[in-house]
């Protein structure tokens, strides 16, 4: 009976997402450790990397639909929250670093060291602990995000002018963390990690159960977020998205709604930045660029917004893409098809990938949809 | 100090050239000092040239400043060539055939000084009123007692005021650096620059200050605060000025995006690509008269600027029937296509162009600069200054006051009552993009002028130029002006206190502030609707 | 030209992306041996980095014209990443692992290094670095045949304070707020202060990258140069920043006779963007300059023309440094014999290779490599006369004497084995 309420919670493409999520998670671990490396079957300990790297886009992805494809709020700054995160973990990580740093001061991380700084700034406290980061990791995007948001819906900042301040806050933290003075490694930003719990974290085992760790995870989000949108809660979250000033005649408090999702958001943001530096092994400004931000946006809408699943595609799919260009004869080319990908599927598949698989699996008979049109936001 | 008296040597000498015709003995041996390429060697040459009373010397020393004077040590040959590229023989300075293996005379900075010194004392009685604005300012910084008769001669003779109020400053940077004369007569000197001085004279001033003492360091004391204090008065002058111009820069970039974002409602990520093609009209304008007509060189820019809207309005064109038009009614949308085409662009542009930046060139009446009330404005950003006003206000008759424009403000506001009136829609449509890519294409003719000509040119804007939208308010022209120069001004006003980084920061801290309480930017189009 | 040989992935454009991986073609005669070129072709970077892959081909395709090393031809893997930090650290573990490459050819700016030296330590292979840097690092796995700070920036401050440099008494540190300015500046005041320059006569200023409004900044630095004192502008600042600040200063008339400026990242190409007329006299710090005259230079230069298929094709430090780093890896990798990662790690360390100013350049135990100093004054026509330079190669030093931290420490992987060896406490780290 739980199980099929489950089933009926997931819908069909919920389910395969999770098979899928879920079977990576137990295969890359066994075919990375246990098959030998000439195994066909073997998976290479940077595919496990890559796949990591993935994993954590997705989850951003998903943080981003929750507010773009179910409330309507385009925002342009969640790289910025997804940095904050990866920042907070990499502070940890420079702590960690200890004595081992190249001038192998005690405390001081080594660009305060050549910087002449000699003592850690306020900020920097308490990041040697893991519990005290991981909270950072949620609490800094999170309350970013919920002062921006109260500001901005309490005052109903809507549509363009939304995103375009939540463009402006990402430039500005681009800019402030740039800055050498700030305190946060400047453009070099924080990288040499050695240990993640006691764990070094280039060893392979470190590597394997990151992915584990990041897989688990967005297989947590995916299913609050899941929750969220099948609730009562979600119901009026599509509302607010299709008609806000309706919502809010009916009653609605339509600022608090959007500041809690919002919120929510950043903070699913700021956890998959968290995983994703100690899996790259580097966290500087570059990822506060707007066009991170703006790049996130396309996973979504490559996916198909307004479909968790299509979300987490799309991330997966742009950015495995993205790798597969970048090597050989293709490298000076890859802009022109990902710059013609994004044309292509704003105009020929509104509904993204996501909505494409349901048509064909439609046309030929299949139970599972695509989003329709109303659920992909086109409502004007 | 040698140098001190070899222009003294040069000063008694130049007298007695006006007394008697050229003497040409020892240009010889000057210039066979300029084969042995030692920079020591061409500094004695230089000043063998300058004593030898040739009357091929300034030539000689002016096409040495140039890199134009050649040394052919085989032959123990010195040739120059002059602007038309005619080779003369420097020994006898006849017209002569130069061998092809000659090398160039390298100069190092200290000895453009020197060649600019010995220079500026000799022209100072040219004919060229640039060439003897030049001279007095070259005295007023070598300022040699040496040049004190010289200088007196020239300014009984000066026609010019603008030029003698420079020769009459040489002569009292003169007076003042001579501690043979008089007190007084230094004290007069050192009013004479605080009264009409700027930074050079300040300069000098600070430097005259060590080893005086008495009367005369009270009196440059005194100076030293007058030009101070009138500079601080300028300061907030200069500011305004380097904000109004910041904020023209501004303004153009974003005032495209204003028609294609804030009267059509598309989010244009490819605007600044526009801006960019813009700019590389005006690149390849510049080549092709650098090879069919170098003469006509100033002429790009006139040129490029209706074939720059041309091009990016055609681009803009063809993205609005190709992609836009299947998006409307889906305006966040276009953000993503546009997104593509802006990818797409750049890397075209990197491919064709290579992605290193391209040289475009300054044409002479948009270099230098000149004062205007003590404030120091360059001919380069008044123009800009001056253009932008100019295409903000033909932008705005275009809009209200031709037919054009006016379908486009019917079309924007209820397109369906447009089409009713039998307005063609589409068409307006792709005019309405075409027109502001163009606008946009115009903009990068502009920037070319001030920044790098490369494929990321239109990035380094498109965050500005959207800020500026939204600052001023989603479709309003008048509000984009406003925005764009209130940005300007107050980073400028910012950065001295905060340097250039924090003053960003805390402006667009303000501007999402500011958006917070006023949620549809300074000047938000009134009307009943609840949602737009 | 032969890229890469792998097959590339099947994608299907038009929605779907079906995405397989591609199985490497097998060659039937002796393997070639792999290079990786890790450099940005894409994104804000690829405006400088874009020569430097091409400049590999082209060395790639002369040595296989030689026949290759030890009887292999070399096969270059280009890839692409696209500025993006994260990215050179995955493109250089594909090289690695994927491609198996025998050494990487790469990276500009120091982040980028800084991304995938964790990659390099881990998997184990040799990255060739090119480009001029703050130095305050030595690593095992990676050669810098770039400048260090004592081998670009005090030589020019020490030229700019002789008789021929103007006797600069004031200083101006101009840089764009990253790491190498902020060290090169932080070892250059240091200097300054130690030879008796002072502390109100130095101004530093930080600008953030892509600065593009430079009309403050330029007229502080003529009120600061107002002081009666000779004053000298240092600028360390970067890239695309360059253009427009060398636009203002000709705009607002800062001559090089008043007010020089020598800058530590300006070199041929840069200045190919920008109308130097005004800018004559201005002076940039390099290991090497196209004006260099030369039979090996000249030769250089008339291959990468023919290479490029451009007359205006022009050279600069950072090419000769892969000049350089080449010529080293393919001397090292006959003297021992095998493309071994280690061995040739080994191998390097005392190998000398014919630079492009006269010289010869030596891999020291510290992996920098001997350079002359070159200072040059900008010409009207985008190219530098050579005004001043060493008598002998410099040294490159990694760890700078100037600074707090780094004084005590010495790099040697000969004797020590060690890139960070604190004499002072007598261990490693």
């Amino acid at each position: 009976m739980i199980t099929l309420r489950f089933v009926r919670f997931l819908e069909g493409r919920g389910l395969v997402f999770l098979a899928l999520v879920a079977a990576l998670v137990l295969l890359v671990p066994v075919c990375n450790l246990l098959v030998p490396p000439g195994s066909p079957f073997h998976v290479p300990t940077g595919m496990v990397v890559l796949l990591g790297k993935y994993l954590c886009y997705a989850m951003l992805a998903i943080g981003l639909d929750l507010v773009w494809g179910y409330c309507g709020i385009l925002s342009l700054g969640h790289g910025a929250f997804f940095a904050l995160g990866g920042y907070a973990m990499g502070m940890y990580l420079m702590r960690q670093i200890g004595t081992r740093g190249v001038y192998g001061h005690p405390v001081l991380p080594d660009f305060m060291v050549f910087l002449n700084w000699k003592e850690l700034p306020w900020f920097w406290h308490g990041f040697d602990m893991f519990p005290y980061a991981l909270l950072m990791v949620l609490l800094v995007p999170g309350l970013l995000a919920f002062v921006f948001g109260w500001l901005a819906f309490r005052s109903r900042v809507t549509g363009v002018y939304l995103s375009i301040i939540s463009q402006a806050l990402t430039y500005a933290l681009l800019l402030a963390f740039f800055r050498n003075d700030m305190g946060f490694g400047g453009n070099n930003g924080l990288t040499d990690f050695k240990d993640i719990l006691g764990f070094p974290v280039q060893a392979q085992g470190t590597r394997v159960a990151l992915f584990v760790i990041t897989g688990l995870a967005l297989i947590g989000t995916f299913l609050l977020a899941r929750m969220i949108v099948t609730s009562t809660y979600g119901k009026v979250l599509v509302a607010i998205r299709d008609a806000e000033s309706r919502t809010r005649f009916i009653g609605y408090r339509v600022e608090y709604f959007k500041l809690v999702v919002f919120t929510l958001s950043a903070m699913i943001a700021g956890l998959a930045g968290a995983l994703y530096v100690p899996q790259i092994g580097i966290i500087n400004p570059s990822e506060f660029q707007p066009t991170n931000s703006i790049e996130a946006i396309v996973w979504v809408a490559v996916g198909g917004r307004g479909t968790l699943v299509g979300a987490a595609l799309g991330a997966v799919v742009v950015n495995a893409l993205k790798t597969v260009f970048t090597t050989g004869f293709l490298a000076p080319y890859w802009l022109f098809a990902l710059g013609g990908l994004f044309i292509l599927v704003t105009i020929a598949l509104p509904r993204g990938l996501v909505g494409l698989a349901g048509d064909i699996f439609a046309r030929f008979g299949g139970a599972g949809r695509g989003p329709t049109r109303a659920e992909a936001g086109q409502t004007p | 100090m040698r140098f001190c008296r070899l222009l003294a040597a040069l000063a008694v000498l130049l007298c007695a050239m006006f007394l008697s015709p050229a003497r040409a003995e020892g240009v010889d041996a000057a210039l066979d000092r300029f084969l042995a390429d030692s920079f020591a060697e061409t500094e004695a040459a230089i000043g063998g040239v300058a004593q030898s009373g040739a009357p091929q010397a300034v030539a000689i020393l002016q096409a040495l400043g140039e890199r134009r004077l050649f040394a052919h040590p085989a032959s123990r040959g010195v040739f120059w060539r002059d602007a038309a590229g005619t080779a003369f023989d420097a020994r006898t300075g006849l017209p002569a055939a130069m061998p092809g293996d000659a090398v160039v005379i390298r100069l190092n900075n200290r000895l453009r000084n020197v060649v600019q010194a010995a220079l500026g004392t000799m022209t100072l009685l040219s004919p060229d009123p640039a060439v003897r604005l030049r001279a007095a300012e070259s005295v007023f910084r070598s300022r040699d007692p040496a040049a004190r008769a010289a200088i007196e001669t020239a300014i009984a003779r000066e026609p010019r005021g603008e030029i003698r109020r420079v020769l009459e400053e040489a002569h009292a940077a003169i007076m003042l650096a001579d501690t043979g004369v008089p007190e007084s007569v230094r004290i007069d000197a050192v009013r004479r620059l605080a009264e009409t001085g700027d930074t050079e004279a300040l300069g000098l001033l600070r430097q005259m200050l060590g080893p005086t003492a008495g009367p005369l360091r009270a009196a440059i004391t005194q100076g030293i605060g007058a030009i101070e204090q009138r500079q601080q008065f300028r300061a907030a002058a200069q500011t305004v000025w380097f904000g109004v111009s910041l904020g023209s820069v501004l303004l153009l970039a974003a005032i495209g995006l204003a028609i294609t974002f804030g009267v059509m409602g598309v989010i244009n990520m490819a605007h600044g690509e526009m801006v960019m093609i813009g700019a590389y009209v005006t690149f390849l304008v510049q080549e092709a008269l650098r090879q069919n007509a170098p003469q006509h060189l100033d002429w790009s820019l006139p040129i490029a600027i209706p074939l720059a809207f041309l091009v990016a309005g055609l681009v803009g064109v063809a993205i609005e029937r190709g992609i836009i038009r299947f998006l409307y009614g889906r305006p966040l949308e276009t953000l993503l296509a546009t997104f593509g085409v802006s990818l797409v662009l750049q890397q075209a542009i990197r491919t064709w162009f290579g992605p290193t930046n391209r040289e475009v060139s300054a044409p002479s009446y948009m270099s230098g600069a000149f004062e205007f009330l003590g404030l120091q404005i360059t001919y380069g950003r008044l123009w800009i200054v001056v253009f932008t006003l100019v295409v903000f206000l033909g932008l705005l008759i275009v809009l209200k006051a031709t037919p054009l424009g006016l379908q486009m403000r019917a079309v924007t506001q209820n397109r369906r009552m447009a089409a009713a009136m039998g307005i063609r829609t589409r068409f307006v449509d792709a005019m309405t993009f075409g027109l502001g890519s163009g606008i946009a294409g115009i903009a990068g003719v502009a920037l070319s002028q001030i920044d790098n000509v490369s494929p990321n040119l239109g990035q380094s804007y498109i965050i500005d130029s959207f800020m500026v939208v939204v600052f001023g308010g989603v479709g309003n022209l008048w509000g984009t002006l406003v925005a764009a120069f209130t940005l300007g001004i107050a980073n400028k006003v910012m950065e001295p206190f905060a340097g250039a980084v924090l003053g960003k920061i805390l402006i667009l801290v303000l501007l999402i502030l500011f958006i917070q309480k006023r949620p549809r930017g300074l000047f938000a189009l009134k009307g009943r609707a609840v949602e737009q | 030209m032969s890229l890469t040989r792998r097959s590339l992935l099947g994608t299907a454009l038009g929605g779907a992306a079906a995405m397989s991986l591609g199985i490497r073609s097998g060659f039937a005669q002796a393997a070639p041996i792999k290079i990786g070129i890790l450099h940005s072709l894409s994104g804000t970077m690829a405006i400088s980095e874009t020569t430097l892959k091409d400049v590999m081909l082209m060395l790639i395709e002369q040595q296989n014209a030689k026949g290759g090393v030890l009887g292999r031809k070399l096969e270059p893997v280009v890839v692409d990443p696209a500025s993006n930090w994260p990215l050179f650290a995955e493109k250089a573990r594909e090289l690695i692992t994927q491609q198996k490459v025998s050494a990487v050819f790469g990276c500009w700016t120091s982040v980028s290094r800084k991304s995938v030296l964790p990659v390099f330590k881990e998997l184990n292979n040799i990255l060739f670095y090119p480009v001029q840097y703050e130095g305050e690092e030595s690593e095992r796995n990676v050669f810098y045949t770039g400048a260090a700070p004592n081998q670009q920036a005090i030589p020019a401050v020490d030229y700019l304070m002789s008789k021929d440099g103007g006797e600069a008494k004031r200083w101006v540190l101009a840089g764009t707020d990253y790491v190498y300015p902020r060290t090169t500046n932080k070892i250059l005041e240091a200097y300054l202060l130690a030879k008796g320059v002072a502390k109100e006569d130095i101004m530093i200023n930080y600008t953030p990258f892509g600065h593009s409004d430079w009309q403050t900044i330029v007229s502080d630095i003529k009120k600061f140069g107002s002081a009666g004192k000779k004053t000298a502008v240092v600028s360390t600042i970067n890239g695309d920043a360059n253009v427009p600040f060398y636009k203002e200063l000709g705009n607002q008339g800062v001559k090089a006779t008043d007010i020089p400026v020598v800058a530590f990242s300006v070199g041929e190409e840069e200045l190919a963007g920008i109308d130097t007329k005004p800018l004559v006299g201005h002076l940039a710090a390099w290991n090497y300059f196209q004006s260099v005259k030369n039979p090996a230079n000249d030769a250089f230069i008339k291959a990468w023309k023919a290479f490029k298929k451009s007359d205006k094709a022009v050279t600069n430090d950072p090419m000769e440094a892969h000049y350089i780093g080449f010529n080293m890896w393919v001397k090292a990798v006959e003297k021992a014999g095998t493309v071994d990662v280690d061995k040739v790690i080994d191998a390097l360390p005392g190998i000398e290779a014919p630079n492009l100013t006269g010289g010869v350049s030596k891999m020291l135990a510290n992996h920098h490599i001997t350079k002359p100093v070159l200072i040059g004054e900008v010409r009207a026509d985008g190219q530098f006369d050579v005004v001043w330079q060493t008598k002998d190669l410099v040294p490159g030093d990694a760890w700078t004497d100037h600074l707090e931290g780094s004084k005590d420490l010495e790099s040697d992987w000969v004797g020590l084995k060690c890139g960070n060896y604190n004499t002072k406490l007598k261990k490693c780290g």
